[in-house]
């Protein structure tokens, strides 16, 4: 050990002239913040992780991309079917700002931001376990992981808010000037599935039965957000209660920019506030979950 | 002037195993928290039980100069991995402090995130990327990339469809164009064909004598020497010497030693899945010599002893030189017709050599169990050692290594005079 020793002495003398050090790793413990510089430089890997994951999702597929008009015209065809005519939401419905709305353009707004959500929020929260073997290898700035995971369920959706386009268009729907607003919906739901999957993949990677709480925490947050059915069937002193779930308040405004409705400013209010917090608990959760990682998968 | 890579001061890496430790699960971590709840309800109670725990690395200190090229030697379970993943910032440490000058590459494996999906072109990409180079850097280095990997025709080819053979190729060859001012490197070279192999040797050299700063942790002794200026050799998580590189593997050899002497069924310092494990290995002759000494020549018996015997069990016995080099491999065949079976051997597999041809001096033997499957069960380096004294091969006296070549197979001389 003698020599060892005398390595270090002859650390701390040279200290004086050596310039800072370019890296300097120490223990961390506790809360730590998280190094977005960091995140920024490695930008280009975000991109490909998400372009890998297009790539792939597609590849060996007959049908390739039209997979992504597939399913929701097919779910739209059985929640008509279904919900629309034989439980009879569709008499329920109402009118929308003074016209009616068919049921299948009114399902279908609510399932593409629903079916942008669950995707996203699926993926993202397999996406540590999904890619172990990369980190246990490699350094990257983890958070890149589930971000990117969220690049296959975007194009997915883009895919399909274009086919909402021509659903309105063959229903002779308005078109009004709020819809070039309505990817900021779409990028409100991203935000609000990011919270929620970064704080499920930290989990995930802690304790492996939430691999199993979160298509169950899906399918139940579905019910309690207003896709199938207009919020306004839930009696007045509940409505309340449905703002604390952001992703009502995402389908409510993405269906008021969609259809040309009016935007409830305070329930979005509520919706933002909540998503920032959720948001900023899952990356201080997922920070400090992440550094461990390579110890526990 | 600052001509100092990497500082390491008082670095320690602490796990815990198994139960007791962190929980693993949401019932550990309920049951764990009701346990703490219910003792402070109480006022006392058991404590919880005894963690299992270790120092993978204990107060590991060392320096690195730019421009060295250091082989960081050590048997299995030394801590050479911990300190790789601990420098690379895969993991954290628990104690200590490592201070880096400069850009640092770490390639643990060859081929990290390659996707069987995705082209030959897209996973150059791809790996490049999570490498840590630049988009710029992969663009502009691609067709040499492409060019060392030998593979230009199978570029936009989905990898799942390359042999093993060209994925390596194709990985290593980004990872050789890694170009970071310090780069540590696990072990990735014992992959590909030889004349791939030695391809990639020679661009490791290149990289060394460039100037960059190099961390190689290998087994090999023979790349070690040759490649490397200095050396740091492990010992259970502690820096047992920083030295030249020879001196490094003369350190690692004598260790290794050291460690042959040691009761083997009690060793940790294995790699497998320990289903069964290797617990004795005994060298016997006819002519009656202490155990593990043999002469040249003779009629030499292997015992290799198991906790339980395993049918279709595949056994490796590799013996090697002072130099860490081995040189004679024994391998039994439970595909073929080439082994007996005895059932009166009960746990011991035992193979014979006639005209045992090592010349006289010291070897080491190390042992490998598998499954019919390629399933490690139990890889054990310097499980024993193995003197060879003088002696006659069919009739011809052998005293000593012919100008240290270890081989003396028996032959026959005819002469014109």
């Amino acid at each position: 050990m003698s020599e060892t020793e005398s390595t270090i002495s002859v650390a701390s003398e040279s200290t004086t002239s050596q310039r800072p050090p370019d890296v300097t790793i120490l223990p961390r413990k506790g809360w730590q913040p998280v190094d977005l510089g960091e995140l920024w430089r490695f930008r280009h890997l975000l991109w490909l992780f998400s372009l890998r994951d297009v790539t792939v999702r597609y590849k060996q597929t007959v049908l390739g991309g039209l997979w992504a008009l597939i399913q929701p015209l097919l779910q739209v065809v059985v929640f008509t079917l279904f919900f629309g005519k034989l439980m009879g939401l569709e008499e329920r419905l109402g009118e929308y700002e003074g016209r009616a709305v068919p049921y299948a353009v009114f399902v279908l707004t609510g399932q593409i931001v629903w079916g942008y959500f669950a995707s996203l929020v699926n993926a993202s929260a397999n996406s540590m376990l999904g890619n172990a073997n990369i980190l246990r290898k490699i350094y990257l700035p983890r958070l890149i992981i589930p971000l990117s995971a969220g690049g296959a369920p975007t194009v997915d959706t883009l895919i399909g808010f274009g086919l909402l386009l021509i659903v309105m268009l063959y229903y002779a729907q308005p078109f009004t000037l709020l819809l070039i607003l309505a990817p900021l919906a779409l990028l409100m739901t991203m935000i609000v599935a990011q919270a929620v999957g970064i704080m499920l993949s930290a989990l995930i990677v802690k304790y492996r039965d939430f691999r199993f709480v979160v298509p169950f925490m899906i399918q139940l947050w579905f019910y309690v957000t207003p896709v199938i059915y207009p919020k306004h069937i839930v009696p007045e002193k509940y409505q309340m209660l449905l703002y604390l779930n952001p992703m009502a308040g995402v389908v409510d405004v993405f269906r008021a920019l969609v259809l040309g409705g009016t935007l409830n400013l305070n329930e979005l209010m509520v919706s933002v506030g909540i998503t920032v917090v959720m948001l900023v608990i899952a990356v201080f959760y997922f920070a400090r979950t992440e550094r461990r990682f390579a110890d526990i998968s | 002037m600052s001509d100092i890579a990497i500082r390491v001061e008082g670095v320690g890496k602490h796990y815990r195993l198994g139960a007791g430790g962190d929980a693993d699960s949401m019932r550990e971590a309920i049951t764990m928290a009701a346990g703490r709840f219910a003792r402070r309800l109480i006022g006392r109670g058991e404590p919880p039980r005894p963690k299992r725990e270790f120092w993978a690395l204990d107060n590991v200190s060392f320096e690195v100069k730019k421009g060295d090229v250091v082989g960081i030697v050590g048997h299995n379970g030394a801590g050479k991995s911990t300190l790789l993943k601990i420098l690379s910032r895969i993991t954290d440490p628990t104690t200590g402090r490592v201070d880096i000058w400069g850009r640092l590459g770490s390639l643990l494996e060859v081929g990290t995130g390659f996707h069987p999906e995705l082209t030959g072109r897209e996973n150059i990409f791809l790996n490049g990327a999570i490498l840590g180079m630049t988009f710029q850097e992969i663009k502009s280095k691609f067709d040499e990339i492409v060019a060392f990997s030998e593979l230009e025709d199978f570029l936009d080819t989905p990898v799942k469809r390359y042999s093993s053979g060209m994925y390596v190729r194709l990985a290593f060859s980004v990872a050789a164009h890694l170009q970071p001012e310090i780069l540590i490197v696990d072990e990735v070279l014992a992959v590909g064909d030889m004349k791939f192999q030695n391809k990639c040797m020679g661009k490791m050299k290149d990289v060394a004598t460039q100037g960059r700063t190099v961390l190689f942790v290998s087994h090999n002794m023979g790349a070690v020497s040759s490649m490397c200026t200095r050396g740091l050799v492990l010992d259970h998580g502690r820096v047992h010497s920083v030295c030249t590189a020879n001196e490094a593997v003369a350190a690692y050899l004598e260790l290794m030693n050291e460690k042959a002497k040691g009761e083997l069924s009690e060793r940790t310092d294995r790699e497998g899945d320990g289903k069964v494990r290797v617990v004795a290995i005994q060298v016997t002759t006819e002519s009656g010599k202490p155990p593990n000494t043999v002469a040249t020549g003779e009629r030499v018996r292997f015992e290799v002893t198991v906790d339980r015997p395993v049918a279709e069990m595949n056994c490796l016995l590799m013996l090697a030189d002072n130099h860490g080099q081995r040189i004679i491999g024994l391998r039994n065949n439970p595909e073929g017709d080439d082994d007996r079976v005895d059932p009166s051997l009960g746990n011991k597999l035992v193979c014979v050599v006639d005209d045992f041809p090592l010349a006289s001096g010291q070897y080491r033997i190390d042992c490998e169990l598998w499954s019919q499957n390629n399933h490690q069960h139990d890889s054990i380096k310097a499980a024993s050692l193995l003197t060879v004294v003088g002696g006659t091969v069919r009739g011809r006296l052998v005293r000593q290594p012919i100008r240290h070549a270890p081989v003396v197979p028996p032959h026959q001389w005819t002469l014109p005079l």
